[in-house]
């Protein structure tokens, strides 16, 4: 994973409470192979029945930072719903709160979920809604979220998650660097059934 | 002498896993058992592969084909594998390559993932359970601490056995009284959606407990946990008692002689202590349950089979009355519809919800003798080979044929439509899966969630109805 870099776009505003993993890529999308066919799978069918859906307004293009409402990503546990909304350029996505298995699939690949509380979220959500090409910054390091001028925001990552993010750092590593601990598990306090399934 | 702290079963779950703890880290937890499907595999093997890492635990490692496979005979037992998806061929391809068991289409093990589980004895109380599906909470109806993960923790566990979590909070919900004949656990759970919304149990594992829980089946208690995650958490708990043990008991991988008399003094431990305290709580009275029915695009929008689409709710803001107005236009409502007037074209029985033997018993109980309306089609997906078997044993299958429904190979079908077992677009489908999300069952298809009782009686009426006049008295 690339380290997380500065921050600074416009937002593409989703303001729909309970989004879920279905509407950001259908199941005929999962078996897509390359970032064109998960792109193509993001929000696919709100953008091909919905003239008016907002990805479909030329204005959005090339914003990376999406601005949804509560429980976004609930649903399914597809990380096909991350992979997409980075195939679409996505970095980072604000809510109020989202799905857990979202949130966790968000953390591991680079997509940055900011959750932000209410006071800040209904501000930034006034502001988007007053002038739709405001720019946002994020800086992770600092916990911040800041429109120049209109909001200022402060959100919480998961400390470790922030530092994996920060530094560019593989979970898969840091689990494998746990063998010893693994073997020392499975050799005194394994659950006794699924030690027998093994030596059987 | 150590102090007493009551203990809620999750605690004596979560600390009998830990691998290795560090303060401030996410723990390392053991997974005891990996269950695997063809929608979730592909980049978690690549991840292996491309880093030459074995799979540590082969044989805690069990893989079956469910949701990309075809359901109509022609296309599945009749075919060749190779007419069949990519995924489903790869997986059965990735599986042997890494001595894993794979259950492939016509395999006599196969099923849906969270029904073929518990029904081979797979799960067993105590037990750590992960899956990449947001369902593994129905595993939870055994006493596992089971929950979805997505395909990257699928490569982390297939790698170390482990994934990294965070302890969560505990959420009980007690459920007194007794669900009323034609009510069913599916109802109890769109009632508590109806009432709490689909976010109140996130961030938490939820347990359910009560007089009305001890009583219910093994069936009635994975409906109840499957819908867990609709609910906003990926876990749901039923403490093991005696319905388990018998459940388990002589199921294919389920242990025997003295191991099984020793695992089940250990299970008998498995429960949350008399003071012990949860985080939340929220009580029902299941007797208060009527057969349910969703009028929108989320679990939580439903009443009971005899009410009306409610009016738009303004008591949650401007977002939620957005996503309200919006539901209700996508499935052509207007506050006040009455929702036994709704033509239904297509009608579905299946999927992890309800798919069982039970479950497919009180459909027939209702289609017994009669026949499904003109002009709506009925289709009748059993959960597992073994559920097709044990109902055609019984002679369910005639009275679902004799009916006009089909009677097709298990697989989750409909739920999600992956396989082509699609909806028609603006029309509504009856469905006795667990979500009725925007496009889910097909593009513009319009889901009413319900249970098996009431998509069965739905059937026969061809218009959304009360279960409770076609049982008998």
């Amino acid at each position: 994973m690339r380290p997380f870099g500065a921050l600074k776009s416009s937002v593409v505003p989703l303001l729909y409470a309970d989004i879920d993993t279905d509407q950001i890529i259908p199941a005929s999308h999962l078996t897509s192979r390359t970032p064109e066919e998960f792109a193509n799978g993001l929000f696919n069918r709100l953008r091909s029945s919905d003239p008016e859906f907002v990805l479909n307004d030329p204005a959005m293009r090339g914003r990376s930072i999406l601005l949804a409402g509560t429980n976004f990503g609930c649903g399914s546990s597809r990380e096909a719903a991350v992979w997409a909304l980075k195939a679409g350029g996505f970095e980072a996505v604000i809510a109020p709160s989202f799905g857990e298995i979202f949130e966790t699939n968000s953390l591991k690949n680079g997509l940055l979920p900011i959750r932000l509380e209410s006071a800040s979220y209904d501000e930034l959500v006034r502001t988007i809604i007053h002038d739709r090409d405001a720019t946002a910054i994020v800086d992770l390091a600092a916990g911040t979220l800041q429109v120049p001028g209109a909001v200022t925001a402060s959100f919480e990552i998961d400390a470790f998650y922030r530092t994996l993010f920060l530094e560019g750092m593989d979970e898969l590593g840091y689990l494998l660097s746990h063998e010893a601990a693994i073997e020392a598990y499975e050799a005194e306090n394994m659950n006794p059934l699924a030690r027998w399934r093994i030596e059987a | 002498m150590a102090r007493y702290h009551p203990q809620t079963l999750y605690d004596r779950l979560w600390r009998s896993h830990i691998v290795a703890e560090q303060a401030g880290h996410p723990a390392l937890l053991y997974v005891d058992l990996h269950l695997v499907h063809e929608g979730t595999y592909l980049q978690a093997f690549e991840m292996l592969d491309a880093q030459g890492i074995a799979v540590r635990q082969p044989k805690l490692t069990f893989a079956t084909t469910d949701h990309w496979v075809p359901t109509e005979r022609r296309l599945r037992r009749d075919a060749p594998l190779s007419s069949m998806s990519y995924v489903v061929q790869g997986l059965l391809e990735v599986a042997k390559e890494h001595g894993i068991e794979a259950f492939g289409p016509n395999d006599v093990n196969q099923g849906i993932v969270h029904v073929i589980g518990p029904e081979l004895g797979l799960t067993l109380p105590g037990m750590t359970v992960v899956c990449g599906d947001s369902h593994t909470s129905t595993h939870g109806a055994l006493g596992a601490l089971s929950f979805g993960i997505g395909t990257t923790q699928v490569g982390h566990v297939l790698a170390t056995q482990c994934l990294l979590q965070r302890k969560q909070k505990t959420l009980r919900v007690h459920i007194s009284g007794r669900l009323r004949q034609g009510v069913t656990a599916k109802d109890l759970a769109l009632h508590i959606l109806s009432r709490h919304g689909v976010a109140f149990g996130r961030e938490h594992v939820l347990e359910y407990a009560g007089t009305c829980v001890e009583a219910m089946s093994m069936a009635e208690r994975m409906t109840l946990c499957n819908m867990s995650i609709e609910m906003g958490s990926r876990t749901g708990l039923v403490a093991p008692d005696d319905t388990t043990f018998e459940f388990v008991s002589g199921t294919p991988y389920a242990p025997t002689g003295r191991q099984w008399d020793e695992s089940v003094e250990r299970w008998r431990t498995l429960r949350s202590d008399d003071d012990a305290l949860f985080d939340s709580e929220v009580s029902v009275d299941a007797t208060d349950v009527e057969p349910m029915v969703t009028f929108g695009t989320t679990p939580g929008m439903g009443v009971p089979v005899s009410g009306r689409v409610p009016p738009v709710d303004v008591i949650g803001g401007p977002e939620k009355r957005r996503s309200y107005e919006r539901a209700l236009k996508y499935m052509g409502f207007v506050p006040g519809d009455r929702l036994d007037e709704t033509r239904v074209s297509t009608v579905f029985i299946g999927s992890c919800s309800n798919s069982r033997v039970e479950d497919l018993r009180a459909a027939a109980s209702v289609l017994r003798g009669r026949k499904v309306a003109a002009g709506t089609r009925l289709k009748i997906v059993p959960g597992s080979q073994a559920v097709k078997r044990q109902a055609e044993a019984e002679g369910l299958d005639h009275i679902f044929l004799a009916a006009g429904a089909s009677w097709d190979e298990p697989g989750c079908s409909m739920c999600l439509a992956a396989n082509g077992d699609v909806a028609p677009p603006q029309q509504y489908v009856a469905s006795t899966s667990n979500r009725n999300f925007e496009g889910r069952q097909g593009p513009g298809a319009r889901t009413l969630l319900m249970s098996p009782l009431t998509a069965a009686a739905t059937a026969v009426a061809g218009v959304v109805a009360d279960p409770r006049r076609y049982l008998d008295a």
